[in-house]
């Protein structure tokens, strides 16, 4: 058994022993992006287990774990975390924990130490908590970036975001249901082998997309939702109850922004930080470069997509930074701060009126940059037809899809008025043609 | 040859009622049937739809389905859905037209519709307050029906306040008043204004209910006084206030009209779908059953039968006797024990509303009993009632509720470690430490499932609750319903009938759910043994054996259920009053009983700015009771003058007077960090030339005034009054407003970072989105950071820019600034110094109310500071504290004023005769972080943790009890 090693603050370290021994349980977000974390890790010498249970017990757990006015996520992810713990999969004290730690006003940096109050709660405060972020918070000897996984690691949100981008845009509108899947999950596979090589992005990232453009659609009208709100909601389905399965089964076409703004965001806020704050960051440097690497991978993944017309590429992080002048400043940054309202703006601008936001219930900072700034969007823009929906332990499904489905017979209702007016103006054109 | 006939058919499926309607080819209304379904709602709807289609002379017809709980039937039979908000909108659009607003209250849903000025429809979201449910279980607590609610809120001549954000929130508002004698009539009209409040801030949520207005739903076709508070509110004239007929059918109309779009059927067609939606059950979420047989719940019963009292026949007895009266928010209890406590007399009732007229009757019934046999040595009184009962009858004793259960309960099991209560309405929990109070646990909303919330239920169902609950002894496959608030239970259940879950499994679950409450959201435990190992539980509610049973599983653990267990306080009372060894009782003798009446008045006290609501109850006898007051001057008696941190600090805030200045008026909004942050920027503003005015300490009638343009309603108390300060300003016609966004707050070297929360630093760009007037006035809200030494050359430059102030007068004020504002913080230190040394000099006990800042505000902290001072404590503040040495806590310690609670907290682990009562404002996302560490930190150094939970609700009911119960504890140790 590993010997148990402290830093000088009390915090139990991940050794290096312990890499050798330890399994390492990390909790799902986006499927296709954790997926190749998962295996990434797991090349790289972790033994890694991404936890994709929905037991019902995850929400119990977490109920006993953590204070319940804590937020959804944070509930869950514990809540998650516990459950495996109990499940007797696993040798307790060969077992690590893995958690993302963001840093910054919201109280999502203080994940880690809620999971090790939990912990501390349950007597296994012998379980090593590991946090993953590449700011350089919380070291350990036993787990390190090497320049080998950090450069997979970009590719596999690079490539996770084209593949979420692609197959929520051909899945709704595939001749034979599944293929689409299909593809996906050959490319999962291709990419892996292929050790998410980032030296010929543009190659690979043409290669994608010309494949899942070869999928044979039948193109009809469907009503496009847009998915925006807190990450972790936004994008796991333990969060958000399968949102994106049920928008599907609603015959609709799901667009949620990708992980590569959140990520260039965050290198943002730094050099804002710097600027606006006057907080003296010493990475304020690795900020640049890292936001300056995404900015060029993003550039990269918008110049393939925008090659076919029936594709609708995203607009880039400057463009949505753009789009929230007037709205709010860019010293808006707790959570998801103004990149929240940036992506319903940007939705909007590329003709996606349909919006979800979501958000665990209570999100402070969404008060402000989600559910307070609907109001004044859909000022500029009357068309917008934005619904909030709020996620929590005690939130019913049907409450939720009650909701949504409000905002799409709104949606339904506009396009059946457009292809009314479409007609008449064919109708009448035909008449000029027939005189 | 006749026309073919196709007529067009709705069917709308709410929470509680089923609605059909036929439309014939012109739109007209050939027939329609509205009935309860009693949450039968799948087989009423195709009985009700049947009916319909039959009777019609249609050779086809189309259908669709709506409302809240027609999902499931429309997936079902196949047949078409219409979401509900939707169809209200196509059945306005088509038959009436030229309507601005629909505003639609259901069952337990609330909607409203904006359709000119760009479309928009709003349900209520997980929040959801005042709907007809809302009504029911508040005519219910009332004791009136419907109508007799209704016709007696036309004639109320006062308005409370009622907190509107959520039903539990009102109805703790609303129990008081009662118990306080405030008339029926001013009541029912106050539960109605709650919902409107709640419309306009829940729901239209900062757009203006504006031109012409429909009201539908049920709640709104059939309550007058409703429709009453609605218009009189929005202020609409008859013209533009519209309540169509047949209101309550618009979504079944909606839905027929909407069915034109789908293919029409044979009635034939349409009963073949139907049958479709004969019972299934595909009920996926279960949970284990409460008894697998009947001898284990023979045994379950053998083993708590035994945990009874002894009881003395009155007839025979003669001697001294002792009364309890337990005068709760709902039930009224009494016990007479003997002189060996064995029990001579009980009773148990539901006050109906009308505690006093209750235990008039009960104490004439218990004088005929007694004669001349039974002394009365002693009377004592406990629950939210305590103060009028026992001054309306001259009871002996007035004791906190906590109190009276530990002693009730030590009778049961002497070493009792941990209580649970559960009543109706509210739920108490203590641990008790070497028989000592150790901690208090009270519901809050958000943790509110209680027993009258199953009483409903069973009722809605057609049961009584205790049919109701053996109902669940032996289901099967209990359904599981989650453990947040009743709301959620509400759609849980629907969820669960939808599915097809039978009453049993219903039953059961419920009655897991209202422990999984107590335990995960009341108590907050993690594991069982957290609890204690000598558990009591008591309250009407525990007699329910589902209830117990469920306790007993979910906490792994064999507790005592007492067979009065709805009597304990009562009993508690009466061993209390003997503990004290009484020789004569004060209680009024039978004629003065007989001739007892009350009469209550009403009034508003002007000693302070808290204005409290007095209700003055004239006895008979000529005394007087008030109640409703926080302090003691409205009782004519000199205040006392102790010292109090937060009243220093409104004095010292109040003393910045705007000054005239070259560049006209500023206006700051006081709230949220302006608070700390007034001297600062009173000074740098004063600095540059301008005449700096405030919004002043918030009231309640600010609140209301700000209301409406509140966009999420689940944010804090203290963000949502900034609504209202700046509605004040503009109607102040200040044309400059300032406020900066603040995402750091100084760094007091407390933390790892010096943060605000994201609601008070980012608040004043919500401001500016969603309140449109802010548009006609120049409103500054840039982005300060006064932490940082490169301040001054920002401000420099800004107020350059704005103002054309030059750049050294700017650099002159922001130093005068930061001196002021270090000159007020050290005022503060200053006075937590003598306050601390008052104490100690006067041998007083001090609170550490800790909080925030903007806590100080009077409609913040509803004047908990007075309450404390009048219960004879010294308080200071959290910040008047002087900053100490970091230390270690188990949190990420990085916004400036939550590094204070820690640090207060670590204080008053070091130093004697000093506690701390944590100040929480409902909806503070942060507080769900610093509230358990703030915990820990006072029970490592063996101290009391209180926490008092704050929002819009005005009653300090909950907030006395704790206190008193804090008071009491440390009492007890320090005698020890």
């Amino acid at each position: 058994m590993a010997e148990l090693i402290y830093d000088q603050n009390g915090r139990l370290l991940f050794t290096e022993e312990m890499r050798r021994e330890y399994t390492i349980l990390i909790p799902q977000m986006l499927p296709i992006h954790f997926k190749f974390i998962e295996q990434i890790m797991q090349e790289a010498g972790y033994n890694i287990v991404l936890m994709t249970s929905t037991d019902p017990e995850i929400v119990n757990q977490g109920l006993q774990s953590v204070h319940n006015d804590t937020c959804y996520p944070a509930l869950l992810v514990i809540g998650q975390m516990m459950n495996e713990l109990n499940s007797g999969k696993y040798d307790l004290h060969k077992t690590a924990l893995m958690i993302t730690q963001t840093g910054g006003g919201c109280r999502a940096s203080n994940y880690i130490h809620l999971l090790r109050k939990a912990l501390k709660k349950r007597g296994l405060d012998y379980i090593p908590v590991i946090s993953f972020n590449l700011a350089g918070m919380e070291k350990n000897p036993g787990f390190k970036f090497t320049p080998k996984m950090i450069f997979k690691l970009l590719g596999a949100v690079v490539y996770g975001d084209l593949l979420m981008l692609l197959s929520n845009q051909i899945r709704p509108y595939e001749v034979h249901p599944g293929d689409t899947d299909a593809l996906l999950e050959h490319w999962i596979s291709t990419l892996l082998d292929r050790k998410m090589s980032i030296r010929h992005m543009r190659r690979t990232l043409d290669e994608i997309t010309e494949s899942f453009v070869q999928i044979p659609v039948h193109r009809t009208e469907k009503v496009k939702v847009g998915v925006v709100g807190e990450i972790y909601i936004k994008f796991a389905p333990l969060g958000n109850n399968n949102l994106e399965k049920f928008l599907a089964q609603q015959d609709c076409e799901v667009c949620v922004p990708g992980l590569l703004d959140f990520i260039i965001f965050m290198g943002d806020h730094h050099m804002v930080d710097v600027k606006k704050f006057h907080i003296k960051f010493m990475k304020g440097f690795v900020s640049l470069l890292m936001k300056k690497l995404f900015v060029n991978f993003q550039n990269k993944l918008i110049d393939t997509v925008k090659k076919y017309p029936q594709l609708r590429a995203p607009s880039d992080f400057e463009t949505i930074k753009s789009l929230t002048n007037g709205y709010l400043s860019d010293g808006n940054m707790m959570g998801e701060g103004w990149l929240l309202t940036g992506e319903m703006l940007e939705l909007i601008h590329s003709g996606i009126d349909n919006i979800i936001c979501t958000q665990p219930f209570g999100c402070l900072p969404n008060h402000i940059v989600g559910k307070g700034m609907i109001r004044v969007i859909r000022k500029q823009h009357p068309t917008a037809n934005i619904v909030a929906i709020d996620y929590d332990p005690g939130a019913t499904k049907t409450n939720q899809e009650n909701r949504i489905k409000l905002m799409l017979s709104v949606a339904r209702e506009k396009i059946e008025q457009q292809e009314t007016a479409q007609a008449t103006a064919q109708k009448q054109q035909q008449m000029v043609n027939v005189k | 040859m006749t026309e073919h006939k196709i007529y067009h058919a709705g069917i709308d499926i709410g929470s509680t009622t089923v609605k059909v309607v036929v439309l014939d080819q012109q739109d007209q209304l050939i027939y329609k049937d509205y009935q309860r379904h009693h949450s039968k709602s799948r087989e009423k709807a195709v009985e009700m739809l049947k009916a319909a289609v039959s009777a019609s002379d249609a050779d086809t017809v189309t259908v669709s389905l709506s409302g809240s709980a027609a999902l499931n039937v429309a997936q079902m039979t196949g047949l078409d859905f219409v979401q509900e908000v939707y169809a209200t909108k196509v059945a306005v659009d088509t038959l009436i037209g030229d309507v601005d607003v629909v505003v639609e209250l259901g069952g337990e849903d609330a909607k409203i519709l904006f359709l000119t000025g760009g479309n928009e429809e709003r349900m209520n979201g997980s929040c959801a307050g005042g709907t007809g449910a809302f009504v029911d279980q508040m005519a219910s607590l009332l004791s009136l029906s419907l109508e007799e609610l209704d016709r007696l809120s036309l004639q109320h001549q006062q308005i409370y306040n009622i907190a509107s954000r959520c039903g539990v929130f009102a109805k703790s508002d609303i129990q008081p008043l009662l118990n306080q004698g405030a008339s029926k009539a001013d009541v029912a009209a106050s539960i109605f204004q709650a919902i409107v409040n709640q419309t306009i801030a829940g729901l239209a949520q900062g757009r203006d209910i504006q031109g012409k207005v429909c009201f539908l739903g049920g709640p709104l076709t059939f309550l007058y006084g409703l429709r009453d508070r609605f218009v009189k509110t929005l202020e609409l004239d008859a013209e533009h206030a519209v309540f169509p007929e047949n209101a309550q059918y618009f979504v079944a109309m909606g839905a027929a009209l909407q069915s034109k779009k789908t293919a029409s059927l044979s009635v034939e067609q349409v009963l073949e779908k139907l049958k479709k939606a004969e019972r299934k059950t595909n009920l996926t979420d279960t949970l284990p059953p409460l008894f697998a047989s009947q001898e284990e719940y023979a045994a379950f019963c053998d083993r708590h039968e035994r945990n009874d009292v002894e009881y003395t026949d009155p007839a025979g007895y003669k001697g001294d006797a002792y009364l309890g009266i337990d005068a709760g928010s709902t039930t009224t209890k009494l016990t007479l024990i003997d002189q060996d406590e064995k029990l001579l007399y009980t009773y148990y009732t539901s006050n109906k509303g009308d505690p006093m007229h209750v235990v008039q009757a009960q104490l004439l019934e218990i004088l005929k009993l007694c004669g001349d046999r039974i002394t009365i040595r002693g009377a004592a009184v406990t629950g939210y009632g305590e103060e009028l009962i026992k001054n309306a009858f001259g009871a002996d004793f007035g004791i906190v509720e906590t109190t009276a259960h530990y002693y009730a309960a030590k009778k049961f099991n002497k070493d009792v470690d941990f209580i649970i209560d559960i009543g109706g309405q509210d739920m108490k929990c203590f641990k008790l430490k070497k028989g000592v109070v150790d901690s208090i646990m009270l519901n809050e909303a958000c943790s509110s499932g209680c027993g009258s919330f199953i009483e409903t239920f069973a009722s809605a169902l057609g049961y009584t609750s205790a049919d109701f609950a053996k109902l669940g002894l032996f289901a099967k496959h209990p359904v599981n319903l989650g453990s947040r608030c009743t709301v959620f239970m509400n759609s849980s259940v629907k969820q669960a009938q939808n599915d097809g879950a039978g009453v049993d499994d219903i039953s059961a679950g419920l009655s897991i759910s209202v422990v999984k409450n107590a335990v995960y959201k009341v108590i907050r435990a993690r594991s069982a043994s957290e609890l204690g190992e000598n558990i009591v539980v008591q309250g009407g509610t525990f007699l329910n054996d589902s209830i117990l049973r469920a306790f007993e599983l979910e906490i792994g653990k064999q507790v005592v259920r007492p067979k009065i267990a709805g009597l304990m306080g009562a009993y508690g009372a009466a061993l209390y009053a003997k503990s004290k060894h009484p020789t004569h009782s004060e209680l009024l003798d039978e004629e003065a009983l007989r001739n007892f009446s009350c009469k209550a008045q009403h009034a508003q006290c002007q000693h302070c700015t808290n204005h409290c609501k007095l209700t003055i109850n004239i006895f008979s006898s000529g005394k007087r009771f008030i109640s409703g007051n926080r302090c003691d001057r409205p009782l004519g008696k000199a205040a006392k003058k102790l010292p109090d941190a937060y009243e220093f600090k409104r004095q010292k805030l109040s003393s910045y007077q705007p000054k005239p200045g070259a560049l006209g008026k500023i206006g700051l909004p006081m709230g949220l960090n302006m608070y700390e942050l007034l001297p600062f920027w009173y000074t740098l503003l004063t600095g540059i030339g301008f005449e700096v005015v405030t919004s002043g300490f918030s009231t309640r009638e600010l609140y209301v005034k700000g209301q409406h343009t509140i966009p999420s309603d689940t944010v804090c108390y203290p963000a949502k009054l900034m609504h209202g300060h700046i509605e004040k300003l503009l109607n102040d016609g200040v044309k400059v407003i300032f406020y900066p966004c603040m995402p750091y707050n100084f760094d007091q070297d407390m933390g790892d970072n010096h943060y605000n929360c994201p609601v008070v630093a980012y608040y004043p760009e919500l401001l500016a989105a969603n309140i449109e007037q802010l548009k006609t006035v120049r409103f500054l809200n840039p982005y300060f950071a006064p932490h940082a030494k490169s301040f001054k050359k920002a401000a420099c430059d800004y107020f350059h820019a704005q103002f054309d102030v030059p750049r050294s007068q700017t650099r002159a004020a922001v130093e005068a600034a930061y001196a002021e504002y270090a000159a007020y913080q050290q005022s503060i230190y200053e006075f937590g110094d003598h306050a601390l040394q008052y104490a100690k000099e006067n041998g007083l006990q001090t609170i550490v109310l800790a909080g925030r800042p903007y806590h100080a505000d009077p409609e913040i902290n509803h004047g908990i500071d007075k309450l404390l001072t009048s219960l004879g404590l010294v308080v200071i503040s959290e910040d008047a504290l002087r900053p100490r040495e970091r230390f270690r806590v188990n949190v990420l310690n990085q916004w400036t004023y939550h590094s204070r609670l820690y640090a207060a907290a670590k204080y008053v682990t070091e130093h004697e005769n000093i506690n701390l009562v944590q100040l929480v404002s409902f909806g503070c996302g942060l507080d769900a972080i610093t509230t358990d560490e703030v915990k820990e930190i006072l029970e490592s150094g063996d101290r009391i943790y209180t926490q008092i939970k704050i929002d819009e609700i005005n009653n300090l009911g909950a907030a006395k009890i704790r206190l008193r119960s804090l008071i009491e504890a440390v009492g007890t140790k320090q005698a020890k």
